[in-house]
């Protein structure tokens, strides 16, 4: 293990985030927000202290960095980005406990959106701004971006760090350089949130929620700065969020393709059709499964698109208390919560292309049962998909479901329904944020003991990361030398 | 003419044998000494040894003073060089490139002026072509089209039982009812021209001249079932499958390859999404009964060993599979062949070597040349296409008053659009095209006016 090279890793990641945080510093300080500024100098200075001294530790790191060093770096960095994240929260004396200050912190950057916060409108514009800035930096990834301005200096290492942080079964580059191909994935994500950000402002929304929201859905997180979420938004700007969380949900390599005009291969993408179909049909269903519930049937599509929209993408902002719906309506949203969004866009869950992955290669192995001298392949776009793939999506989806149950099980020791115990698992393990029930779009998290606190933590870096990343930071394999 | 051959391989050799028996003069070119010493041996020919992509030995074989260039080694990528390198040395010369990677197919005939090529062949390709023909019309064990495929030459094998079993020729027309000629029957491993008292036996393969939307009409009155063919089973996952595989899924027939080789069936797999790829030893009976025979239409088969193919397709077709089809790299002894009941036998080379002989005569003589030469019984009848143009001899007499020379048959007449199955009062015009059928493989029919007495 190149330990030393993880530390410079860690110390850059770190820099940029101490960077990130000085608008938020700003804002504080032009609000007058005492606590909150000394929140941010404090958590800038031990950002300082952490990068100094990692870089006096970490010099003259040999080179050698594999796909091992590449998943723990960027499980470590992840962790290491949390925990100086977290102290504005806790020294500005916003969230007074630690461990909630750092449930909220790692809900940020992993675009979860589940807080443990009754009440959002009481805190500072600051620890707003940096609360909903971290869904934005958490979307795209932060190890994405130090590949994109800061260059791996053309190693090709980078590959690791960029599979390892980046969702979706197979992550490949869009242009022959690494670094390129991050900056395109930023410049991409940039526009849209700019664009979100103006859409939101024409519906005359102030500028500060408009950019807190924008960042929300550009990262697909869902933190808020309203208590109700969108509830008390007019029609235009809940309309301009569901478009926009649906836009974020899509791979981002698509939206290259359009740049580069290839509008074929976007159009016949499979998994781009599949995900507007399940967005089409579950929106659909619910309405069918509503109807009657809301005065009109303008109100009862926009709640419907609004909610499918906010699951399916793992977003998590809400219009509606969805928790009221009849029982088919909520169990398609916890279906969509665990599909999730397109692979290679800022969204969680299982992604709709691992999920096609699966059950095609189910139909093959059942039609195999039949025919067992027949060989089959399994294609996405008409290509075949190499068998290796494949493997590692079914490892993908066995370590996903050992994961979810025994998140389960630990903390069911809290004592809530079972409704309210699996929805806030498929919430955080999913990136979503609002589960039914006890963690429902009205209520949070605050409520659960701090173990079950540190379950849901795991969970959420877990599904953000794709699993392995966490998973090999329990191995002992990982810390042998070799 | 001259012509170098670069490859003294199976489609070499008896490209060799063909064109030197016609009088050409021929140089080989291998890099293999022994082979070209047992060609020398046999053939009277040139023989250079080296390798035919290099400059030096391609001017050793006379490249400058050459007509014809035919490029038929193993590699395809020697092929082409030899081809380049030969075009650039002498510009004047045609060149024919054999290349069989279906990767480069497509490319090469499109590129084929850079690579200075004259025609392209394919022999895997041309076979499945071929096959794809037979399917169309389950029965016939062989056809040739001519007159921009209005008039065709086809085969059939007269059974035990068949309505044509002693059968006299002038009687024919009674039992077909539609026009149709006897062109040449091949009886006991000679081929014939016979007259109207001929009587066809059973065991005899018989070569009628028909118009093609007659083809249905004539399989119908001879009682042969003609069910279009639905799918169809290739055993060996050879290029040859490959072609016919795709071929057959764009007119809509299903198809399934058996092959023994994982790593080709992946390879396969991932070429034809919509063919069903079975791994598995076709030598294995009891794999061929559960997934092949019974819910298939045709057999075709497709391996590199002959013996295999002849093998599987004789149990094929003792398992009553309508339709079966044997692919043989050697045709070397005939009649051991015809004494199988093989179906319709495929050899690539010998649709090779047609194609070229074709063009070494189109080019040898520009007017009055043969538009199409195809060889049928066996090689030892051709069936050749001219037109008609105002150095030709008898034009609008009766055919009943022309003398033509003996085993020579006038089998078809096509005005225009207008195809003719002739009869004594049937006569040709300036612009007409006629096939002819040649049972006498002594003398070379070179134009029209060869075949009057």
């Amino acid at each position: 293990m190149n330990f030393k090279m993880m530390g410079r890793f860690i110390a850059q990641i770190l820099s940029i985030e101490g960077f990130f945080m000085l608008p938020a510093l700003l804002i504080s300080l032009s609000h007058g927000e005492d606590m909150a500024v000394k929140g941010f100098l404090v958590a800038l200075a031990a950002i300082g202290v952490g990068v100094l001294s990692l870089s006096l530790i970490c010099r003259g790191a040999p080179s050698a960095f594999y796909a091992k060093e590449g998943l723990v770096c960027v499980g470590a960095s992840w962790i290491a980005m949390s925990l100086a994240g977290c102290l504005p929260f806790w020294v500005s004396r916003e969230i007074p406990v630690f461990i909630d200050a750092f449930f909220e912190i790692v809900s940020g950057f992993t675009t979860t959106g589940a807080s443990i916060l009754p009440e959002v409108e009481s805190l500072s514009k600051g620890i707003l701004y940096w609360r909903s800035f971290s869904h934005w930096l958490g979307g795209m990834g932060v190890l994405v971006f130090l590949l994109a301005f800061t260059g791996g200096k053309g190693q090709g290492f980078t590959m690791h760090l960029l599979r390892a942080e980046s969702p979706g079964p197979n992550v490949g580059k869009l242009v022959p350089k690494m670094r390129t191909t991050a900056a395109i994935l930023y410049i991409i994500y940039v526009i849209l949130t700019i664009l979100n950000i103006l859409f939101l402002w024409m519906g005359d929304m102030p500028l500060f929620d408009s950019v807190c929201h924008a960042f929300g859905t550009a990262g697909t997180g869902g933190f808020g700065i309203k208590n109700d979420s969108f509830t008390s938004y007019s029609p235009y700007l809940q309309n301009v969020t569901t478009v926009f969380m649906i836009l974020f949900g899509v791979n981002f390599s698509c939206y290259y393709l359009l740049l580069i005009r290839e509008w074929k291969s976007v159009i016949r993408d499979e998994e781009l059709r599949t995900y507007f179909c399940i967005i089409l049909a579950s929106v659909a269903l619910i309405v069918w499964n509503t109807r009657g519930l809301y005065g009109t049937l303008e109100e009862t599509i926009r709640h419907a698109a609004f909610q499918v929209a906010s699951l399916m993408t793992t977003t998590g902002y809400a219009t509606a208390d969805f928790d009221l719906w009849p029982s088919f309506s909520k169990t398609i949203l916890l279906c969509l919560m665990v599909v999730g969004a397109c692979a290679g866009s800022t969204g969680g869950g299982l992604k709709v292309g691992r999920a096609m992955l699966i059950f095609k290669s189910l139909g093959r192995n059942i039609r195999q049962v039949m025919k067992p001298r027949k060989v089959m392949a399994v294609r996405n776009n008409g290509l075949v998909v190499p068998e290796k793939v494949l493997d590692n999506t079914n490892a993908y989806l066995s370590a996903y479901i050992i994961i979810l149950f025994f998140s389960f099980l630990l903390i069911s020791l809290d004592g809530f329904s079972t409704g309210t115990n699996f929805s806030a698992i498929l919430a955080c393990f999913n990136n979503i944020g609002p589960g039914l029930e006890a963690v429902g779009p009205t209520c949070n998290y605050s409520a659960f003991s701090d173990f079950s606190k540190l379950v849901l933590i795991v969970d959420m870096l877990a599904g953000r990361l794709e699993i392995f990343p966490i998973l090999v930071l329990f191995s002992h394999y990982t810390w042998k030398n070799d | 003419m001259n012509i170098i051959i670069a490859g003294d391989g199976k489609v070499g050799s008896m490209l060799t044998r063909q064109l030197s028996s016609e009088g050409h003069d021929i140089t080989v070119i291998d890099s293999n000494s022994s082979v070209l010493e047992s060609t020398v041996e046999r053939y009277d020919v040139f023989a250079v040894h080296g390798n035919c992509a290099s400059m030096d030995v391609l001017l050793q074989a006379g490249v400058k003073d050459a007509d014809l260039l035919i490029a038929a080694t193993s590699e395809d990528e020697v092929n082409l060089l030899c081809c380049t390198t030969a075009h650039a040395l002498n510009p004047k010369l045609h060149t024919i490139g054999r290349i069989r990677n279906p990767e480069y197919t497509e490319q090469i005939y499109r590129m084929r002026n850079i690579f200075g090529l004259s025609m392209v062949i394919n022999p895997e390709n041309q076979a499945a072509t071929e096959i794809d023909r037979l399917l169309k019309y389950p029965g016939f064990l062989r056809r040739d089209t001519f007159a921009k495929g209005r008039t065709e030459i086809v085969e059939l094998r007269v059974g035990a039982g068949s309505k044509l079993c002693n059968v006299r020729l002038m009687d024919l027309e009674s039992i077909v009812r539609c026009k149709v000629l006897v062109c040449a029957v091949l009886r006991d491993g000679s081929a014939s021209a016979p007259r109207g008292d001929f009587v066809l036996r059973e065991g005899d393969r018989v070569f009628f001249t028909a118009l093609s939307q007659n083809l249905t009409t004539l399989l119908k009155n001879l009682g042969i079932l003609t069910r279009r063919v639905r799918s169809v089973t290739i055993c060996g996952g050879s290029k040859i499958s490959y072609y016919l595989a795709s071929r057959l899924k764009k007119s809509g027939i299903s198809s399934r390859i058996i092959e023994k080789d994982y790593a080709r069936c992946r390879e396969l797999c991932a070429l034809l999404p919509d063919t069903e790829i079975i791994h598995g030893d076709i030598s294995n009976q009891e794999l061929l009964e559960s997934e092949a025979l019974g819910k298939t239409d045709a057999l075709v088969t497709l391996t590199g060993i002959d013996e295999m193919n002849m093998i599987v397709s004789l149990y094929a077709a003792s398992q009553g599979v309508p339709q079966v089809i044997t692919k043989l790299g050697h045709t070397g002894n005939r009649s051991i062949i015809d004494s199988l009941n093989l179906g319709s036998v495929i050899c690539p080379r010998d649709l090779v070597c047609n194609n070229i002989v074709r063009y070494v005569r189109a080019m040898e003589n520009q007017t009055g040349a043969a538009l199409s030469v195809h060889t049928i019984a066996d090689g030892q009848a051709e069936a050749l296409e001219f037109l008609v143009d105002e150095h030709t001899l008898n034009i609008g007499k009766p055919l009943k008053e022309i003398r033509l020379k003996p085993n020579i048959l006038l089998v078809s007449i096509s005005h225009g659009a207008t195809p003719e199955i002739p009869n004594g009062d049937s006569f040709f015009r300036q612009g007409d095209t006629v096939v002819v059928v040649d049972t006498n493989s002594r003398e070379i029919i070179r134009q029209l006016n060869d075949i009057f007495a």
